[in-house]
């Protein structure tokens, strides 16, 4: 994981969208005025100490118990403060919030714990590509629990939710590429539901998704299923050096038996695999808890052939 | 005046002997029982005391174990699985087992019906009920631990939580089911006693800050926690028979959870920091030997944030998909809370003003909380702002702002308070020394901790994460370094405070000057308090008492007849 972060400032990353100059000027403004209350308390408060520390030859004064016209200051001073912090917020969160007509439109989804990004030809890939200067909608939806897409150079948190659809926007300003998390706690791999986003010179981004759309056509099988092993997610639970993860590891497992969890024994055979991509739980393998999405839509039937063929290439030594 | 220029020529020492021989609450009665079944509202707060320091040093422990975890991305000493449930677990411990009972049950305890000069709170029984209710919610939360194991994050957020395969979710929502019940039997006690009885010349505004403080969390406890009670039966609920109300799978919906559960919760931040506010009122007019300045601004402020607490929640939503209007409305009722707090800091200045400060330990962590809590509360500036909130939430940022609030506002002043009314506690003085240098310590391992989270938030770090970016390596170690700082001042702290209950100098009764009414009884305080219920004065004028150096502590310049006292 390597990031362009020289661009970014002590306080943010770098302002890789309009809403990120945007986002930054209210965090900027806040952060003046904190900083002028933070010192004039902390300095006023350092200033009493030494002043009116208990010494010799000074005793405590006589002064008001209460005044109100003080009183008064202090709260209408920080009323109207914080009324244009909220309104510069609010106003912000509105050019966030409102995207534009005629957007770019990518269908984003998050499972445990991989982001799924579909883009308007019916790609699907594994990380965010947008072409710069143009707005995109992000339409986010969640297959289990709840998920956030979060893009800190963009500036732009928006929680995938199962069972309803949320959206946000952003207009990249900046090529280049940046990290994609999650940012709302959803389980063992939380941390690892990484991607990236990458932001393309103009035409870069056609020819990207031409590129990535044609896998098969450009590819043997083989060679397409080891991309997509990493790119659909599958990469996530099941290793290739023999070591169980969450699911079972793909290192030898092509024509050979394995113990089901109901106790029965079955080949793992082309069929065994396409079944256990598209109906996981179904045939479950002894020791392993069913908590595999299915891929049913996500991947076509070449697709599942390239994986198969893949899986058949990694052997025992 | 000059208090400590003029001692009294003969110092009263017959009759300060005499009252200190007397029965003391500690020694009143002995064995087991005498503790287990005391309906004494002092011993219920030691006994509180006692277990909120043990949950205290149970989450400092995990905190220490996720901090060192963090000094490396990916694995340290834990896997991904057990990292989740340390983090679980000491939120849930540092939240629903010590932050939330913290002052008002320990402290409070002891200190709200001694300030009122009565011999009990309302309902004693009710008292010793709720400290059992802890227990049992303490060891069912504990033992989630050892039963199944909980991965869900203190929020318990839906579906997850609901479909986890870590069954200790029961355990650990049923534990704080029952601890609502203690938080508000403790509210509903004390909102009694402080009705009822207060003693004459009491009046509303002669009510100690402590008081107004402790009045308003109470209201909150009893409104605001049967909401999280019946929230979690339902997660139970949902988890147990499949009932859909969250999960959408079932027809249900996960934001109402969300809603559901902030209810309480943001409340409940202010059952936090009320309690630790009304400590600071305290120590500031005390140690600076000055009358609070606008007293009736800070009892009122108290009472505006106990409402207007209620009114926020929806800014732990903003990214949730939550409307625009509902955003624009959670966003701007969250500045409203802000003014309060901000003129409680403004009245505490003014009362330093033209004071003579004193810098014992409890006005160190004072000072200190002005500090840590100015920071805590300015920030929150950064998180009501929408926009910018956009940005900063569910990041070490806000990890970074919660616990500047919580821990260096409620904890610091939780610390100011203990060490304030130790001698009334145990009879004892603790080591003003190594009070200073721990003090010291805690402050610098504070900030070192945090302030790095608040940078690693804002350029993005997520919180909840068992791996990062290379990037964030360096304020993840400075983070960590920070965290073992601050325990070698917490262990230095345990260490004096220990030492001190079998060698600590004998403490005067009133060794800080105060004018409050528990400062008019023995230390350690009385079994039955006061024998005849003392009338209530200022609580904040400290021209009738001067200091005694004889006795290292405070008379009143009048002084009484041993008689009169013993009456």
């Amino acid at each position: 994981m390597i990031w362009a972060q020289s661009a970014g400032s002590f306080w943010m990353p770098p302002q890789a969208s309009t809403t990120a100059q945007e986002v930054d000027w209210v965090f900027y403004l806040i952060y003046w005025i904190a900083l002028f209350f933070f010192l004039l308390i902390v300095g006023i408060m350092t200033v009493f100490v030494i002043q009116f520390r208990k010494r010799e030859g000074w005793t405590e004064e006589e002064s008001h118990e209460s005044h109100t016209a003080l009183e008064i200051t202090w709260t209408v001073i920080p009323i109207l403060i914080v009324l244009v912090i909220f309104f510069f917020g609010f106003r912000t969160y509105m050019d966030i919030h409102l995207a534009p007509a005629n957007t770019l439109d990518i269908w984003v989804t998050g499972q445990k714990w991989q982001w799924f990004f579909k883009y308007p030809n019916g790609h699907i890939d594994e990380n965010l590509h947008i072409p710069v200067d143009t707005p995109v909608k992000l339409i986010l939806s969640s297959e289990d629990v709840t998920h956030s897409l979060f893009i800190p150079a963009f500036r732009l948190k928006m929680d995938a939710v199962p069972g309803r659809l949320t959206t946000a926007w952003t207009k990249a300003i900046q090529t280049g590429t940046f990290p994609v998390y999650c940012a709302e706690y959803c389980g063992t791999g939380h941390s690892d539901m990484f991607a990236e986003a990458t932001v393309h010179e103009p035409g870069g981004y056609e020819t990207w998704l031409e590129e990535a759309s044609n896998l098969l056509k450009q590819m043997t099988p083989v060679e397409a299923g080891a991309v997509l092993y990493k790119r659909k997610g599958c990469a996530q639970c099941h290793t290739l050096d023999g070591s169980a993860d969450d699911g079972p590891t793909f290192l030898g497992l092509f024509g050979h038996s394995v113990k089901l969890a109901d106790g029965s024994t079955v080949t793992v055979n082309e069929d065994y695999i396409r079944r256990s991509i598209l109906e996981p739980g179904a045939q479950i393998v002894a020791g392993f808890d069913n908590i595999m999405p299915t891929y049913q839509g996500k991947l076509k039937e070449d697709e599942i052939a390239a994986i198969i063929e893949y899986l058949k290439t990694l052997t025992k030594p | 005046m000059a208090y400590t220029a003029s001692i009294p020529a003969t110092p009263p020492r017959a009759w300060d002997d005499a009252r200190r021989d007397a029965d003391n609450y500690l020694t009143h009665s002995r064995g087991f029982l005498s503790w287990a079944l005391t309906l004494d509202h002092k011993r219920i707060g030691l006994l509180y005391l006692i277990s909120i320091l043990t949950s205290f040093f149970l989450g400092g422990m995990l905190a220490l174990l996720i901090r060192t975890e963090l000094l490396t991305p990916s694995k340290t000493i834990v896997d991904a699985d057990t990292y989740n449930q340390l983090f679980t677990l000491h939120g849930t411990i540092m939240i629903f087992l010590f932050i939330i009972p913290g002052i008002p049950a320990a402290l409070g305890n002891f200190v709200l019906p001694l300030m009122l000069g009565a011999k009990d709170v309302a309902f004693p029984r009710l008292n010793l009920t709720s400290y059992y209710f802890y227990a049992v919610g303490a060891l069912l939360a504990i033992g989630s631990i050892v039963f199944g194991g909980v991965d869900t994050g203190w929020t318990f957020y839906t579906p997850y939580s609901t479909t986890t395969s870590h069954s200790g979710v029961y355990w650990l929502t049923f534990g704080a089911f029952i601890l609502g019940f203690s938080s508000i039997f403790t509210g509903l006690n004390f909102l009694v006693t402080i009705h009822k009885l207060r003693p004459e010349g009491m009046t509303w505004f002669r009510l100690p800050l402590f008081l107004w403080a402790l009045y308003g969390t109470s209201v909150i406890q009893i409104l605001a926690t049967p909401v999280l009670g019946i929230t979690l039966l339902l997660l139970i609920v949902e988890r147990g028979l499949g009932i859909g109300i969250f999960d959408p799978n079932l027809g249900g919906d996960p934001v109402l959870y969300q809603h559901f559960f902030w209810f309480y919760s943001h409340p409940a931040v202010y059952i936090m920091i009320l309690p630790a506010m009304g400590i600071m009122s305290e120590l500031i007019s005390v140690f600076s030997r000055k009358h609070i300045f606008g007293y009736k601004f800070i009892a009122m402020s108290s009472i505006a944030i106990a409402i207007l607490s209620f009114l926020v929640w929806g800014h732990h939503m903003f990214t949730s998909g939550q409307s625009p209007l509902a955003n624009m409305i959670f966003s701007f009722l969250t500045f409203s809370v802000a003014i309060p707090s901000a003129v409680k800091v403004f009245n505490w200045l003014a009362t330093m003003y033209k004071g003579s400060i004193h810098l014992d330990t409890p006005m160190l962590y004072a000072l200190s909380f002005l500090f840590l809590f100015g920071i805590g509360g300015l920030t929150g500036l950064f998180l009501g702002a929408l926009a910018v909130d956009i940005h900063l939430h569910d990041t070490y940022f806000i990890v970074a702002h919660f616990h500047y609030v919580m821990f260096g506002g409620t904890v610091i002043a939780f610390l100011g308070g203990l060490h304030y009314w130790w001698p009334k506690m145990f009879g004892r003085m603790y080591s003003e020394f190594w009070g200073r240098i721990a003090a010291l310590l805690v402050f610098v391992g504070f900030n070192m901790t945090f302030f790095a989270q608040f940078v690693m938030g804002a350029q993005g770090m997520p919180r909840r994460y068992y791996n990062y970016d290379q990037v964030f390596t360096f304020w993840h170690v400075l983070s960590s370094v920070g965290s073992y700082i601050m325990a070698v001042g917490f262990f230095l702290i345990a260490g004096y405070l220990l030492h001190s209950l079998f060698r600590g100098a004998k403490a005067p009764d009133n060794p800080w000057g105060a004018a409050t009414l528990e400062w008019t009884c023995a230390s350690p305080a009385p079994y039955y308090n006061f024998k005849t219920t003392p009338s209530a004065g200022d609580p904040y004028d400290f021209s009738n008492l001067v200091y005694d150096r004889s006795i290292a502590g405070y008379v009143p310049k009048s002084l009484p007849q041993p008689a009169e006292a013993k009456s």
